[in-house]
């Protein structure tokens, strides 16, 4: 059983690095967007605060699975091929950004407006002031919520496996297809996904006391 | 100033203002002058439009008619008569010529008093670290917390807080300080510390406007005294006038005498 799984290991690499992969793309281009998009649904023009708050609550109201199906079997109807991998990875982030929108949302709309027009009364522009007063404040209400999701994404690439992509919980099933160890394998990578969340709620957990410069 | 042109004329020049907020006018056609150097007080009951008053003149609150000029040059609005607005960029280059401190302090809570005092100078003002941090150094020891500069605001007492706020809005510089109800949020015993900084500066010859409840602070340290009550300027005058019992204007008699019973 053990040289077995053994022998499976690199394969199983290879299908974590997939994992991380998609992870990391998503979470990075999630957090790009969404704090865009999270900063125009506080201060944007009316327009763009109705566009971006039909975008988030439609896509929160969808099970992450039909979003993925949708993208890669539905859209090609629309003449948009995308790969099985592109397509799961647009998927997964336009699930994550509308879940980041909400976490920016809420951390700026905490920071009291007498921030802003103290920020304001010393001659700060707008984004002087978001950069310089609103966001370091925000960051720390921000992160707790925004950690919990990038844990959340990690264990949500695995629905990747459904496209077929050999991801690290694709290449598990592959490996007990050969080998019928489904109980050690299944548990090994547990341990894998709980490595790396375990990892990120520590590092998580480092920062925020780190940020904790105002006293509640 | 030895241009006889600018001696003569208002440092902050209000001119027939008027706001309201929906049906409600908090501010009509109020006109007031404050001259460099002067140490104007608004006061009046709760409700009689001071605080946004003040508040229109760094166009921290926009207005819907009239003019006000800072050293001739029109707030807010690129035009008096227009109500276009002036580009963000050039609204914060007139807000950084008016100093306001706030009656709940908001000072920035992720950076240290010096920290808060630096942060407009560097990035408003163009100076470096080193410079920002000599002259918030500067200006703490002017408000008595030379000692607390690497303190953060909650580490600091209320009227500690305050007293970085009033440095922070002075090391800008302004040409006006706006002072809005600074000690109301203070408790009784901290408030003498606070006005003593206003009453130094005032004695340096900052030019300010300044909303407060406290009546014999505005005696002393006052200029002129500005009552206000229902959104208009009812009474200016020297403190001696304004203040005296046997006014024959109504309304200041009676908030007078409301705020002699109350306090006394």
């Amino acid at each position: 059983m053990l040289s077995q799984i053994l022998y499976a290991l690199p394969f199983l690499a290879q299908g974590f690095a997939v994992t991380l992969w998609v992870s990391l793309l998503v979470v990075v281009l999630s957090l790009i967007v969404g704090v865009l998009l999270g900063v125009g649904l506080v201060y944007g023009p009316a327009p763009l605060r109705w566009v971006v708050r039909i975008f988030s609550d439609t896509i929160r109201g969808i099970p992450i699975l039909v979003l993925m199906f949708f993208v890669y079997y539905g859209l090609p109807a629309t003449g948009l091929h995308l790969p099985s991998f592109w397509a799961a990875v647009l998927a997964l982030t336009l699930f994550k950004t509308a879940q980041v929108v909400e976490y920016v949302r809420g951390a700026v709309a905490s920071i009291p407006k007498g921030q802003s027009e103290a920020a304001m009364a010393i001659g700060l522009t707008f984004s002087q002031r978001l950069t310089s007063v609103i966001f370091p404040q925000a960051f720390r209400r921000f992160l707790p919520p925004w950690i919990n999701g990038v844990t959340d994404a990690v264990k949500g690439s695995a629905l990747v496996s459904l496209l077929g992509i050999t991801d690290l919980m694709q290449a598990i099933n592959q490996v007990i297809g050969r080998t019928y160890e489904a109980m050690p394998l299944y548990i090994l990578g547990a341990l894998i996904y709980f490595a790396v969340n375990y990892a990120l709620s520590l590092a998580s957990r480092r920062l925020e006391r780190r940020f904790a410069f105002i006293r509640e | 100033m030895s241009d006889a042109t600018n001696a003569s004329s208002a440092l902050l020049d209000v001119r027939d203002v008027s706001k309201a907020f929906g049906a409600v006018e908090v501010l009509r056609s109020v006109s007031l002058q404050v001259k460099r150097g002067e140490v104007v007080t608004v006061i009046g009951p709760s409700g009689s439009g001071k605080t946004t008053l003040l508040r229109c003149v760094n166009f921290l609150e926009s207005y819907d008619s009239g003019s006000i000029r800072i050293d001739g040059r029109e707030v807010g609005y690129r035009e008096a008569g227009t109500r276009q607005r002036r580009s963000e960029r050039d609204l914060a280059a007139m807000r950084a010529e008016t100093g306001m401190v706030f009656q709940s302090f908001n000072l920035f809570p992720h950076l240290t008093a010096a920290g808060n005092i630096m942060l407009g100078l560097t990035k408003v003002r163009g100076k470096s670290q080193s410079e920002a941090r000599k002259a918030a150094e500067h200006w703490l020891g002017r408000v008595g917390l030379a000692h607390k500069a690497d303190s953060l605001p909650a580490e600091l007492s209320g009227g500690q807080q305050q007293r970085v706020g009033i440095a922070r809005a002075v090391a800008m510089e302004p040409k006006i300080l706006l002072l809005d109800e600074i000690t109301s949020a203070l408790d009784p015993e901290l408030v003498g510390e606070v006005l003593a900084v206003v009453r130094s500066l005032a004695e340096d010859g900052m030019t300010m406007l300044m909303v407060t409840h406290e009546m014999a602070f505005a005696r002393d340290a006052s200029s002129r005294i500005v009552f206000m009550a229902d959104g208009g300027v009812s009474a200016v005058g020297p403190p001696k006038e304004i203040l005296a019992a046997e006014t024959s204007n109504e309304r200041l008699r009676t908030f007078l005498a409301r705020f002699r019973a109350s306090h006394f």
